[in-house]
């Protein structure tokens, strides 16, 4: 019997960089020997050292998976369709299709499809989808974050299109939530979108982040800067921030412990010293630049990979075409996270930030 | 001491356009005096009423927080980098 073996990215430099490859056999266990006599670096993967199937391996004839089958005696018939995964730690695996639509990333030593499946049990909450968090939400679905949450109240503005690619044309009118899902959906459907069509606010903040992993801001004012930092810290999220102004982003971490939003600025301008974010022009690729740093940011935090942008705040001049960056550190005289701390739970940002008080350093 | 100072966007209609800019100071304050008497109008940006940094705008030298140093009094020597860094709400929202 001639059946069509599938061989996953990560295996195919040990079959000449093929994806399919031809194989017989009347049975599961024929088929492996038969792979194992043209293939010899392959059949290494697919047996241990007594010889059997290792159990991290699976086998999908016609895309079930042998062992509800008959296991190795299954037998082929000419056409079939068999295919060799590799599952992770956990026991859970990804479908071929997932492998071959992530066959780019998995084939970094560092992510595998161990670190795929981190990736597709991953939650991250993104807070505005606006300039920042559309092209952060596409990176991110496109990579296979499994779920995002995507909180915004706003309907979609014909001038919002010139940055906030979550959006198209004939979404205009409709809220941001529902073109953001649809968007993602097309990019990606193993992405599970929750939309949240409502206002940030103290009530409803820490219940709606509190079932994901990680927070990524994307919001465009001071209030709900300062609101998302003391719920993520009081929830113990890592936060994930990024902002713009004209030619200049910034972007940083925030781990719980390690200093937050109030240690790096310990208040906001008073207001109308700044202009409104609304009023002031810019490309939409300033926030693409600094939204992509953020996802960037996220799958590290997801993966475990490098260095984060905690203790950091990456500074993004595009006139000049510059990075740099400055230490952030944790304040022990922060109200929220340092050593005395005076805030416990959620407060008035909106007074806060429009206080002629603001921009004070108020009780020292 | 000269020092490089690094002007953020929203300052540089202050400074011509000039995104970075030379002073002569020994300490943070001398650099904010100087800043100030070659471009008018910087150092009420920098500092409030009583002369304190402003809570939303960090100074740096060498990267690091003068709020963590010692603040205005933050000594600097030659060839010192002086960042100021005010916070930023946009979100391309």
């Amino acid at each position: 019997m001639a059946v069509t073996v599938y061989i996953p990215a990560p295996f195919r430099r040990l079959t000449a960089n093929r994806s399919y490859v031809e194989g017989h056999g009347q049975t599961v266990a024929e088929l492996l020997e038969d792979l194992k006599t043209r293939y010899p670096a392959l059949g290494d993967m697919l047996q241990n050292e007594a010889g059997e199937l290792p159990a991290h391996i699976n086998v999908y004839v016609n895309n079930q998976e042998i062992h509800s089958l008959q296991g190795k005696a299954t037998p082929l018939k000419d056409g079939d369709e068999v295919a060799v995964i590799p599952a992770i730690a956990g026991g859970q695996d990804l479908t071929p299709a997932q492998m071959e639509r992530y066959s780019r990333q998995i084939m970094i030593p560092q992510v595998g499809p161990a670190g795929q499946r981190k990736l597709l049990d991953a939650r991250v909450l993104i807070v505005g989808a606006g300039g920042l968090g559309s092209p952060a939400a596409v990176y991110l679905a496109a990579a296979g974050v499994g779920t995002l949450g995507i909180v915004d109240h706003d309907e979609l503005e014909l001038s919002n299109l010139q940055r906030q690619i979550l959006h198209h044309t004939p979404d205009v009118g409709r809220p941001k939530v529902e073109s953001a899902q649809e968007t993602i959906d097309r990019y990606n459907p193993d992405v599970q979108v929750i939309p949240h069509r409502v206002r940030l606010t103290s009530a409803n903040a820490m219940e709606i982040i509190a079932p994901y992993d990680m927070v990524l801001g994307a919001v465009d004012n001071f209030a709900t800067r300062y609101l998302l930092n003391d719920a993520c810290y009081l929830t113990g999220k890592p936060f994930i921030d990024g902002a713009v102004f004209l030619f200049e982003g910034q972007a940083t971490v925030f781990i719980p412990g390690r200093g937050c939003y109030r240690c790096l600025f310990p208040a906001p301008p008073p207001a109308g010293v700044m202009p409104n974010p609304s009023q002031v022009g810019l490309l939409g690729v300033l926030p693409g630049v600094i939204g992509v740093i953020e996802a960037f940011e996220a799958l590290k935090l997801i993966l475990g990979l490098g260095e984060s942008l905690a203790g950091r705040l990456l500074i993004f001049d595009a006139l000049a075409m510059e990075f740099r960056q400055v230490k952030t550190r944790r304040d022990p005289r922060c109200p929220l996270c340092g050593d005395a701390p005076t805030i416990h739970e959620l407060g008035d940002y909106e007074a806060f930030c429009s206080s002629p008080a603001a921009g004070h350093h108020v009780g020292q | 001491m000269s020092v490089i100072v690094r002007i953020p966007i929203a300052l540089r209609k202050i400074t011509a356009d000039q995104n970075s800019v030379s002073a002569d100071a020994n300490s943070i304050l001398e650099c904010v005096e100087s800043l100030e008497a070659s471009y008018p109008g910087l150092k009420e940006r920098l500092c409030d009423e009583a002369g304190e940094i402003r809570r939303f705008v960090n100074i740096y030298v060498n990267g690091e927080d003068v709020r963590f140093l010692q603040g205005l009094t933050t000594p600097l020597k030659d060839g010192d980098e002086v960042s100021i860094v005010p916070a930023v709400a946009g979100g391309g929202g």
